[in-house]
């Protein structure tokens, strides 16, 4: 993955292998330590990136090898922003069942989204108009700036 | 690091520890095939011990509630033990804390499938 120390931005396109989560999760963690986030605060980031990234390639590309997952990361004033762009059908967040509810408590599965509105401070769900979904995540730093 | 798991016998209830991280791939398939075999095994009382267990991701919690289905379909209980601060946030989170009955003391969660 390249990261540029300038402008601490990473712009990679992944296979879609559990691999390639690992790998991604861990260059995005280094970057927000190294832009100062705690180790709570790269525990609750690390939470969502790799839900948004499992999604991305279990449930979007279905473990294609023709399909690929794109993640861009900014630094921002506010914090940190993750874009996880996948090749997959796309879905309406809308539709996904409601995991809290009494009904879904014992699924096995459908509680990423959940843990994603849980461990970031911002966070949109988008079907992307040609193909796939769109997940961006925010995760604001404790110094506004930093 | 994926997740590592040893059973043992205390009385009548099997203690699974289990250390590291339960996350989609190998973690959460070896704590599957730990349930399926003391499932299988005729075990009835289960208490698992995620007191080394430093992560767990949505699939992981998915192999909890899995674990407790299989146990239960069984005629069975499975109880937790040793929840780290972060767990004990992600059954609030997912609202699972009030599916599984969890217990910080060993001895006490022994005795309470008595």
């Amino acid at each position: 993955m390249h990261v540029s120390e300038a402008t601490k931005h990473i712009d990679r396109i992944l296979d879609s292998t559990l691999d390639s989560v690992d790998a991604a999760e861990s260059d995005i963690l280094h970057l927000a330590e190294r832009m100062g986030f705690d180790e709570d605060a790269r525990y609750e980031l690390g939470m969502a990136i790799r839900e948004a990234l499992v999604n991305a390639v279990v449930h979007g590309n279905q473990y294609s090898t023709h399909k690929k997952v794109h993640v861009l990361v900014w630094e921002e004033s506010s914090g940190l922003k993750v874009v996880v762009r996948d090749e997959g059908k796309g879905f309406e967040v809308s539709t996904v069942p409601d995991p809290l509810a009494e009904e879904n408590l014992l699924k096995e599965s459908g509680r990423g989204i959940l843990l994603m509105q849980a461990f970031v401070d911002e966070l949109m769900v988008r079907r992307r108009p040609q193909q796939g979904t769109e997940v961006t995540l925010v995760k604001y730093s404790a110094m506004p700036g930093v | 690091m994926s997740v590592r798991l040893n059973s043992r016998q205390v009385g009548d209830v099997t203690v699974i520890d289990a250390a590291g991280r339960i996350t989609l791939g190998e973690g959460s398939s070896s704590l599957r095939d730990t349930i399926k075999a003391t499932v299988d095994g005729g075990h009835k009382k289960v208490l698992l011990n995620l007191g080394e267990v430093n992560y767990i991701d949505s699939s992981g919690i998915g192999e909890l509630v899995s674990a407790f289905t299989s146990v239960t379909n069984s005629g069975g209980q499975l109880k937790l033990l040793n929840l780290s601060k972060r767990v004990q946030d992600l059954l609030q989170i997912t609202k699972l804390y009030t599916v599984f009955e969890c217990h910080d003391d060993e001895a006490g969660a022994i005795r309470s499938f008595s």
